[in-house]
């Protein structure tokens, strides 16, 4: 961690800071590292399936390994990169831009952390152990109730773990969104990125349930001898996709719209320009969040739900352009006539626009039932979805990184690296991925680990693979971005002339935020200040004690004992002994929350003469 | 603001739960939670009845049934409820002892419940050979009672650990929330039984 406050210290202190924290900013840094550790393991992995697939008939990967390579690397890039790397930007961010000192729950922050970090290790933990996953992202039944080892037992406790943690931290922005507002701070005064995210939250909140009990029947079926998807004991292995698509659909939303927020906080504050259409941005984000648990039907079409269930799914799926449309025309509009800065966070921003419309459009294609029977289960599919994910999430991850750097870290990230970066990335993207949907409609199939030499797919695929590189150098030069900038000297407060109150504090944040609550007077508060000449927040409140919650190990053993116990669960089925790591493990997670209880954990004051003594 | 004043209120107000900023909190954030857990339940509802007459041969719900039981357990969790309602009634003015003693009422009428539910399992795997295994209907059932069954329990050693850690010391603006969210878990918990009543018993018996 590169952050001059802990530069003096040593690394024991240091990490003992960060395994205990409670401090939604240094909870940043972890989701951060996490996040990006398991992007990065994610990406090995793409580049794996894609070196397979450079020539035909390649035998680079035996075909188990191919399987369980495509299942890590979808499953570790949703749930393990681009889940956290967007808790890692709200964590950062959320509580400043609504002049919040901290989040509503410090201590369930961390809980959320270290839940995530230990299932997401469980869940790698696979690749020693006898074989990863290799039933696909989705763990379709039966393939997934019948899949031999425990690659499939690894993917439920990983993905329970995980998903508990990712639950608890939407709950902790929901309230922090409703509770923690800043005097002055209405809900139609919040930054889009803060209204994108509490509305991504509220989709957190209602389809990881569904998720929960999704891997409860699979790993009951699994460990337990259930008959949910048994045929021959009257399951039903469509259930699974139901309820996996309950959860997934809206899953996908969770992914985008927060980077949604980031990209209109970018555009308004680069075009130096009021965000258009404000009222209408908001409300589409709503309305896209709400047709999201209306669709997710469409991933099914070929499952033979009958004409009229397609026709209602796929026409809800077409209403979702709508909304979208309304936010793309928006953001055309705040560029429009503006004062324009061409940075790399500009640059990641105004490539997402024209790269998620393609993958827009071709999600309406792949809506149209009939044409889907075409689509389905191609590399079309994979084209689509990879232009929104990566085109929408990681463009849009990458423009929050650069943009937000400097107040996460207190460092500017290098302009020529950085551009470096987006070109080699951008490029290497629509290289490996446009050709993409020319070869699902040639009929390549996704999940084959071979192609052959006669199918007319060698040059489409080779094309593809090299795209592939590019976008690896690209992540590369983002690495050595963030290590050399580490060395640089401390950021400005507001590097950007930036309108959103997260810039009117220093970079970074001392750990109270604020030393005064800001008093907010309308949208883009810090922008009203230096409009009418003030140039800074007026306090809302005389200087006083801050209450500060204190740091806390509970939760890392919390989620070390769910992670033992998930061993527990998956051995059990070998050797009855098993059980009692199972039950050993869960009741030292229980033995924690009784602590937890038991113990009042009543924080602690910074006094009104500390703060007088720190600078501003 | 000292946390001293906070925790030895001389008189208490209004509405104690919602009093501090972690107490409101607490609030909102248990609501959103419940709001997760509707839909948890619902999943499982929606798994149970689509597999509801998937017995594989075995036996079916209204073989296994029995409305006299259920009607007791019904009576005891709703009871329960209600009781929870004084406890949070005499909390408001801020009587610890009449608290403490609805609290335990309400335990007691829970394990109850879960006594009951045991006798229930109990009697269907030893009498019909009807487990979690042995068919999907089987599956389902125990998966939506069990963890009904598992959220009743839960709540129980739940608030025995609140009654035990705040027996000697009375109640005050940082308990309060703790009690009060206790409450709204078990309430909730009420409410998804009496969909199991109607859904999984009514409906398996007449339906």
């Amino acid at each position: 961690m590169s952050v001059a406050a802990t530069q003096k210290r040593g690394f024991g202190s240091v990490l003992w800071d960060y395994v205990t924290t409670v401090d939604h900013k240094k909870i940043a840094h972890l989701y951060l590292f996490g996040g990006g550790l398991f992007f990065l393991i994610g990406g090995i992995e793409a580049m794996l399936i894609r070196i397979q697939l450079a020539k035909p008939d390649n035998d680079f990967l035996s075909a188990g390994l191919y399987n369980e390579m495509i299942t890590m690397h979808g499953t570790t890039m949703i749930f393990l990169a681009a889940m956290p790397l967007i808790f890692a930007l709200m964590n950062a961010v959320l509580p400043l831009q609504i002049g919040a000192r901290d989040v509503a729950f410090p201590y369930l922050n961390s809980l959320g952390f270290w839940l995530f970090m230990f299932g997401g290790i469980l869940l790698n933990c696979s690749w020693f152990l006898g074989g990863a996953p290799d039933a696909g992202w989705t763990a379709y039944a039966p393939l997934s109730t019948t899949s031999p080892g425990h690659g499939v037992d690894f993917y439920v406790m990983g993905l329970q773990i995980a998903g508990a943690g990712t639950l608890i931290g939407g709950i902790n922005f929901l309230v922090t969104v409703v509770n923690m507002r800043a005097p002055g701070m209405t809900y139609m005064r919040m930054p889009l990125f803060t209204w994108a995210s509490f509305i991504a939250s509220i989709l957190i909140l209602f389809a990881f349930p569904a998720l929960t009990v999704g891997l409860f029947l699979l790993m009951f079926d699994r460990m337990f001898g259930t008959a949910f998807f048994d045929v021959s004991l009257g399951g039903n292995t469509i259930i699974w996709e139901h309820i996996f698509w309950i959860f997934g659909h809206p899953e996908v939303y969770i992914l985008i719209l927060p980077l949604f927020g980031v990209f209109s906080d970018v555009f308004s504050t680069f075009a130096k320009k009021r965000l258009f259409g404000y009222t209408a941005m908001v409300f589409a984000t709503m309305l896209i969040a709400f047709l999201g648990f209306m669709v997710w039907a469409h991933h099914m079409f070929t499952v033979g739900l009958g004409p009229v269930a397609n026709s209602i799914f796929s026409i809800a799926t077409m209403a979702i352009a709508v909304p979208t449309g309304i936010k793309i025309f928006n953001w055309l509009a705040t560029l429009w006539g503006g004062n324009i800065t061409i940075n790399s966070a500009m640059l990641w921003s105004l490539a997402f626009i024209p790269t998620f419309t393609i993958g827009g459009m071709t999600g309406v294609m792949v809506a149209t039932v009939a044409a889907d029977y075409q689509y389905h289960d191609t590399y079309f599919v994979i084209a689509h979805f990879h232009y929104v994910i990566v085109g929408g999430t990681i463009f849009g991850i990458f423009a929050a990184l650069h943009y937000w750097w400097p107040k996460i870290f207190g460092r500017v990230l290098r302009e020529g690296l950085g551009k470096l970066t987006f070109w080699t990335f951008f490029i290497g993207f629509h290289l490996t991925f446009f050709i993409q949907h020319f070869l699902g409609l040639m009929g390549m199939p996704r999940r084959y680990w071979v192609f052959h030499s006669g199918d007319g797919l060698d040059l489409g695929n080779l094309i593809s693979t090299i795209g592939a590189f590019f976008m690896a150098f690209g992540v590369i030069v983002f690495i050595i971005n963030v290590i050399l900038t580490a060395r640089d000297e401390k950021a400005p407060a507001d590097p950007w002339d930036g309108r959103t109150l997260e810039w009117a504090t220093a970079s970074p944040p001392a750990h109270y935020n604020f030393k005064q609550t800001p008093l907010v007077r309308g949208l883009d508060p810090l922008w009203i200040e230096k409009s009418e000449g003030k140039g800074k927040m007026t306090p809302a409140e005389p200087l006083g004690e801050i209450h500060m919650p204190n740091n806390s190990f509970l939760p890392f053993l919390f989620s070390l004992g769910l992670f033992v116990a998930g061993f527990g669960f998956i051995y059990q089925t070998d050797n009855k002994a098993w059980l009692a790591v199972l039950i050993g493990g869960m009741a030292f997670s229980l033995g924690t929350m009784v602590v937890r209880s038991m113990k009042d954990d009543l924080g602690y004051h910074i006094s009104k003469e500390e703060l007088e003594r720190e600078a501003d | 603001m000292s946390h001293d004043h906070s925790l030895n209120p001389e008189t208490m107000p209004h509405e104690p739960e919602k009093a501090t900023l972690e107490g409101k909190n607490k609030f909102i954030g248990f609501w959103f939670f419940l709001g997760g857990e509707t839909v948890l339940f619902a999943s499982l509802f929606g798994t149970y009845l689509a597999l509801h007459n998937s017995t594989a041969g075995g036996p079916a719900g209204n073989e296994l049934f029995g409305l006299e039981l259920v009607f007791v357990m019904t009576i005891l969790l709703l009871t329960s409820s209600l009781t929870s309602v004084y406890a949070i009634y005499h909390m408001k003015n801020n009587d610890f002892g009449k608290m403490t003693l609805w609290f335990i009422i309400t335990i007691i009428l829970g394990f109850g419940f879960v006594g009951c539910e045991l006798y229930e399992f109990h009697h269907y795997i030893t009498e019909y050979g009807f487990t979690f295994r042995s068919s999907a209907f089987g599956s389902a059932f125990y998966a939506l009672l069990g963890f009904h069954g598992g959220h009743v329990t839960f709540g129980l050693f739940w608030m025995i650990t609140l009654l035990i850690r705040n027996a000697r010391r009375g109640l005050n603006l940082y308990n309060a929330p703790k009690f009060y969210i206790w409450s709204l878990y078990w309430h909730f918990i009420d409410v998804v039984w009496v969909f199991i009543f109607t859904v999984v018993y009514l409906m398996g018996k007449v339906g």
